[in-house]
């Protein structure tokens, strides 16, 4: 769906859920899963249904995903680093409680 | 039906000056029984706290001082099930609306003493009435949201079985919606710049040089309303005091009853709030505020230092000298009405169902008397 529009090759490397996907330097994580042909980049928390980048530029929120562990980052706003690793987001996030709660 | 310039409203039975909260509601209100209803609202420049707010229906600690009001605030939540139900119609989806109680929390021993003390001063100025909000425990609060992971330092909350929360901007909708549908107009991106009183009704100028005609006028402009409620010779003083508000991403269900300056939305954000300012026309937002703001629903639910901060925004209440609502007509210039109060969202229902009754009908009863602005000049000359 999206083309490179110079033919020098990805020669970085990302991870999407485990997979490899290979990336340029300058790129962001939306853009380097676009020209890789990702375009659903989560489900959203109250319908489940598929979203991937709209704005590309950081204000409709639609790009969220989990980069190096940490959910709810805007992939279009954050520059791919060789090895990072970037998985879907899916459904409302959950926060982690350590301890119950006792009154 | 929209407006715009190749078909401009020049004739209505009531013309209502002011778009946000208290100016629709009124306006569904008036729609709805019938009246010849134009909505005309300023637009995307304006200062719309309608579309900035917190979203609570809230009923606990209202009339501090004016037990008129806490009978008011009390009436509408009543009021509200029903409303509630016509918005969602119109709007063609939930709008997020539940009244299953709120909470006030207290952190440590102190905020609770004083909101019990607070809470019993309230209840003594409404003899007879059973209490709007009880104190709970710890205990108690856990027995009510066992899966909510407060933080060690809330000792304690109020709680209003009556209170809720809706989503503001799916309300608006869905009061534009019932305008129309109920046959009135509304009017974007029309300001009015100047009310000449004419003949027994009122003639209005726009900023883009219409006029219109109205037999009745509501002026219904939040911190807009001063300016233009004096050129019918009513004084109604209000000020801008800001609001700010933040928004984290959306989780899953965390929180199940909204409180004061927290509370997760239907979609699953939770909103933090409020703040209250002294800054004038400034809907800036500020670190300080929003640090103070994320700190105390921090101790409250220690859980959300791992949710990202998605918005952060300010808005303004339109705030009268007391605080309380502001309604009355014009003694000079019969017709005209002024509408104005800082909890334009736990009114929209009793404005829709009994303001807009009085206000269609020419007079406003008696049970109004305690809200009329002219309390203030009392104050001034005192
Ligand atoms: C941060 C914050 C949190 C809040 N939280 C709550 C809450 O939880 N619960 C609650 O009940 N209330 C809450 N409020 C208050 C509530 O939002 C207001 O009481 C309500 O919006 C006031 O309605 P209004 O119509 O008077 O003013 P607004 O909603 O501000 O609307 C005024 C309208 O007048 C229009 N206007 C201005 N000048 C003109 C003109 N010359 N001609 C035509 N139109 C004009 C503007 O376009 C605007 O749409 C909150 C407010 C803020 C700021
Ligand atoms: S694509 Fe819109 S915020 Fe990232």
């Amino acid at each position: 769906m999206f083309a490179r529009p110079h033919s020098d090759t990805p020669h970085l490397t990302i991870t999407v859920d485990g997979q490899p996907v290979g990336a340029r330097e300058g790129d962001s994580v939306a853009a380097a899963l676009l020209a890789a042909g990702v375009v659903a980049m989560r489900s959203t928390p109250v319908s489940q249904s598929k979203r991937g980048p709209y704005c590309m530029m950081g204000v409709c929120f639609d790009c969220l995903m989990i980069i190096d562990g940490v959910p709810s980052r805007q992939a279009c706003m954050v520059s791919v680093r060789d090895g990072m690793r970037i998985e879907r987001q899916r459904g409302p996030r959950p926060l982690e409680v350590d301890t119950e709660d006792s009154p | 039906m929209s407006d715009t310039s190749r078909d401009k409203v020049t004739e209505a039975g009531v013309a209502v000056i002011g778009g946000g909260m208290v100016g629709s509601a009124l306006a569904y209100g008036l729609a709805k029984r019938g009246a010849n209803v134009v909505l005309l609202d300023e637009g995307d420049i304006a200062y719309r706290a309608a579309r900035g707010n917190f979203g609570l229906v809230w009923t606990q600690s209202k009339g501090d001082g004016m037990p008129a009001y806490a009978a008011w605030s009390l009436a509408s939540a009543a009021a509200w099930p029903d409303f509630a139900e016509a918005m969602a119609s119109a709007a063609g989806r939930s709008i997020g609306y539940e009244q299953r109680g709120g909470l006030v929390f207290c952190v440590g021993d102190a905020e609770r003493d004083q909101r019990a003390a607070q809470l019993r001063r309230l209840h003594n100025q409404r003899d007879d009435a059973a209490p709007v909000a009880t104190m709970l425990d710890r205990k108690a609060l856990h027995d009510l949201m066992p899966r909510t992971p407060l933080g060690p330092q809330v000792v304690a909350a109020s709680y209003a079985p009556g209170d809720g929360h809706v989503n503001p901007l799916y309300l608006l909708r869905g009061l534009h919606a019932a305008i129309r549908r109920h046959g009135g107009r509304h009017a974007p991106g029309a300001a009015v710049t100047q009310i000449v009183p004419t003949g027994g009704g009122f003639t209005l100028t726009r900023a883009d040089g219409a006029m219109l005609r109205a037999d009745r006028i509501v002026i219904a402009a939040g911190v807009a309303t001063t300016r233009l409620a004096a050129m019918v010779d009513i004084a109604a003083p209000v000020r801008p005091q800001r609001g700010q508000i933040m928004v984290t991403e959306r989780l899953a269900p965390l929180l199940p009853l909204p409180a004061s300056a927290l509370r997760q939305s239907a979609e699953g954000s939770v909103m933090i709030g409020v703040s209250v300012e002294e800054v004038g026309l400034d809907t800036g937002t500020t670190v300080k505020e929003l640090a103070r703001m994320a700190a105390r629903a921090l101790t409250v639910l220690p859980v959300l230092a791992e949710a990202r901060m998605t918005r952060a925004w300010g808005a303004l209440r339109p705030m009268t000298p007391d605080g309380f609502p502001a309604y009355a007509q014009s003694s000079t210039y019969p017709g005209a009405f002024v509408a104005t109060c800082h909890s334009g969202v736990t009114l929209a229902a009793i404005h829709a169902e009994a303001l807009a009754p009085a206000i269609l009908a020419g007079r406003l009863p008696d049970g109004f008397e305690p809200f009329h602005p002219r309390r203030f000049d009392v104050r001034t000359a005192a």
